[in-house]
């Protein structure tokens, strides 16, 4: 490995060797690294850990179902430069101390090499990506109100995250290096479950496991329950302090793994039927 | 360097660009496979593979192409070139392989892709139709390759013909018709709401001014959300080869839906007779060119409206049977009909147009299987009347 730095993973995020590959591989290209995987497996936590390890700012851009590409570099406030002519505020002749940077020009801008995170890009308008080719493959841009040209110091470390929800297009796509957290393993889990309660009873995690992946093989069910979700069931149940046998047959707590009622009605349906998962 | 792997995948479906092509050249320079085989290929994939629908596929490939690869010595030459730093033992039988590819391709592929190959010779032969003997009562599980299956006794058809002509081809290659009077009816599917979730980002010259007058004269900009469309359409089509006859009424039905543009969202998926655990993303129902159903039953929100397009005439075992599904090799665990109602369920407002008129519903063959699906989603013909019925029950709440 020739690069400076190398990401290894972090104490509270369990990374497979993959995924750690990925990551500096993109590092080393200077690409944007796309994330992609089922919700609650820890798409958006890479980026803090990839931070946390190397010892980088961390700067979130959350993109939503309005979000522009244009907000990411700067935004330019018209209105308030009106309001200041009127009233005779301020120097109006400064245009400069009405830009904003966005996320992404901060990260330019940034004296030290930070991490930036666009997390869930697939929410935005289906032309989003594609207006943030030239700012990512070159990382400059051109503010045109005070004709200058923001370019990054030092190339951003760049982590997308995409729940696929839609599909992006594919001059975005052919920029980026891409990896697919797939949904882990029991043995993975419980080494993520490890890193986030360090004193678990055996018995609990393991009844608690065995049902939750009997549920994931119900395919059924439309929101399948996730890592994190997981987490949190494990944490209440650890809490009540239930009976331990009782956790397959009655499923206690059973909200916090099925968020829909549809879901937790088709679940009872198939236990019922006694049907094996393997059916499922 | 190493140009014959990429022109084998560009070859192969997985469409790789020169682009990509190069940054891994540049991977590779920088030492970024660690000089392994497994290394290499989790680069590759990395760089080259930007969904994990392709992965399988860039398995059996990557399989295909370094297959006979057991000691360092059979590597190609150009392998070589970037692998100076001596081999590690190759990791292949313990590794991602045998996960990945070997387990998961059943025996069943194999066996249905053998077959497929025998077939399609013959069929250019001309006249030998298989018989697959599938699961199907009425015994008429015919196959071809560009994916039309035939109705055994069809009132406009026999199997030789639909095989022979392939007319299923791309709803989407234009073909100039009147579709004026169905653009019209799809017009009025629409629900004008400015209570999207969207900012507030056109000028309201009036409230401005109103504003700015009790203000004095100072100056108030006042902002309201723009109006939307905001009905959403699933379109689903059957593209069976019995609907062969209403290929054009169903062509024109497609064209007006495509060029409606003021829908906020319109997908179109195809079925074959019935649905089962994929759609189809063209009308030739490849394998592989498909989503898997339960992923768009859990993307597309209920908030879709959905349309299937189909005659609703099938064997009844393709409706009532474990492994109904007439597409040889396509075992399907769950009754179609309990997809068809997953669907209902999931999406409230959703119509079913049959391009067979409703005057013969209860006398052609499928007579059973229209009545129940109609029992499942309101049916309307496909015609002008049809459809605006059926528009009138997409909009009731």
């Amino acid at each position: 490995m020739t690069g400076k730095k190398t990401y290894q993973g972090s104490s509270d995020y369990v990374v497979t060797e993959e995924l750690m590959n990925a990551v500096n591989v993109a590092i080393a290209l200077e690409k944007p690294l796309l994330i992609k995987g089922e919700p609650g497996t820890g798409k958006t936590m890479l980026a803090e850990s990839i931070a946390k390890a190397l010892n980088m700012e961390l700067l979130i851009w959350s993109i939503k179902s309005t979000t522009k590409a244009q907000e990411g570099l700067y935004t330019y406030d018209t209105v308030q430069r009106l309001y200041d002519s009127q009233f005779g505020e301020g120097n109006v002749g400064d245009i400069k101390q009405y830009i904003k940077l966005g996320k992404l020009g901060e990260a330019f801008v940034s004296e030290k090499q930070p991490v930036l995170l666009i997390d869930e890009i697939d929410k935005a308008d289906l032309e989003f990506p594609n207006d943030l080719l030239w700012e990512l493959d070159k990382m400059e841009f051109y503010i045109p109100e005070t004709k200058e040209t923001v370019q990054a110091r030092i190339r951003p470390i760049v982590i997308i995250t995409s729940n696929a929800e839609k599909e992006l297009p594919d001059a975005f796509l052919r920029r980026c290096i891409f990896h697919y957290i797939a949904f882990p393993e029991p043995e993975k889990m419980e080494e993520i479950v490890r890193v986030h309660f360090d004193d678990v009873n055996q018995e609990l995690l393991n009844q608690a496991m065995d049902t939750f992946y009997r549920i994931r093989q119900m395919k059924n069910i439309q929101k399948l329950p996730s890592t994190s979700e997981l987490l949190d069931w494990l944490q209440a149940l650890a809490l009540v302090g239930i009976d331990v046998q009782k956790i397959g047959e009655e499923i206690p707590f059973v909200g916090v793994l099925l968020k829909k009622n549809q879901d937790i009605e088709v679940m009872y349906e198939i236990k019922e039927k006694g049907y094996s998962l393997r059916n499922w | 360097m190493f140009l014959s792997f990429f022109y084998f995948l560009r070859k192969s479906d997985i469409n790789v660009s020169m682009d990509e092509w190069l940054t891994l050249m540049v991977a590779l320079k920088k030492g970024l496979a660690h000089s392994s085989l497994t290394g290499f290929y989790q680069l590759c994939r990395a760089i080259l593979v930007k969904s994990e629908a392709d992965f399988d596929r860039f398995d059996q490939l990557f399989y295909e192409y370094f297959k006979d690869v057991h000691t360092p010595e059979d590597l190609p030459e150009e392998f070589w070139s970037w692998l100076e730093d001596g081999l590690e033992p190759l990791d292949r039988e313990e590794g991602f392989f045998a996960d990945t590819v070997m387990k998961e391709l059943p025996e069943l592929l194999e066996t249905f892709r053998k077959r497929l190959e025998e077939q399609k010779e013959k069929h250019d032969g001309g006249n030998y139709w298989i018989g697959t003997g599938g699961t199907s009562t009425q015994g008429h599980s015919g196959y071809h390759i560009s994916g039309i299956r035939t109705g055994d006794k069809g009132r406009f058809r026999s199997a030789l013909q639909v095989a022979g002509e392939r007319n299923f081809k791309d709803f989407r290659e234009d073909q100039v018709i009147d579709i004026r009077q169905f653009q019209v009816a799809f017009r009025k599917l629409r629900q004008y709401s400015s209570r999207i979730d969207t900012r507030l980002t056109e000028l309201d010259v009036e409230g401005t001014i109103k504003e700015t007058s009790d203000q004095g004269g100072l100056l108030h900009l006042v902002y309201e959300k723009p109006r939307k469309n905001t009905v959403k359409i699933l379109l689903l089509m059957d593209s069976d080869g019995s609907m062969m006859p209403y290929s054009k009424l169903c062509n024109r039905l497609f064209q007006a839906v495509n060029q409606a543009n003021h829908f906020k969202d319109l997908k179109v998926y195809y079925f074959h007779n019935c649905i089962y655990e994929h759609l189809y993303r063209t009308p030739l129902c490849k394998r592989n060119d498909w989503v898997a159903t339960d992923w768009v039953l859990s993307n597309l929100g209920e908030d879709y409206k959905v349309v299937l397009v189909g005659d609703a005439t099938m064997a009844r075992s393709e409706l009532f049977m474990k492994g109904g599904n007439c597409i040889l090799g396509m075992y399907n665990e769950e009754l179609g009909i309990e997809w068809l109602k997953k669907f209902k369920r999931r999406y409230k407002n959703s119509i079913w147009l049959n391009p067979i008129s409703e005057r013969e519903w209860p006398y052609v063959y499928g007579a059973e299987t229209i009545e129940e699906i109609s029992e499942v989603f309101p049916m309307f013909e496909l015609t002008l009347d049809g459809l605006d019925k059926g528009i009138k029950k997409l909009l009731t709440k």
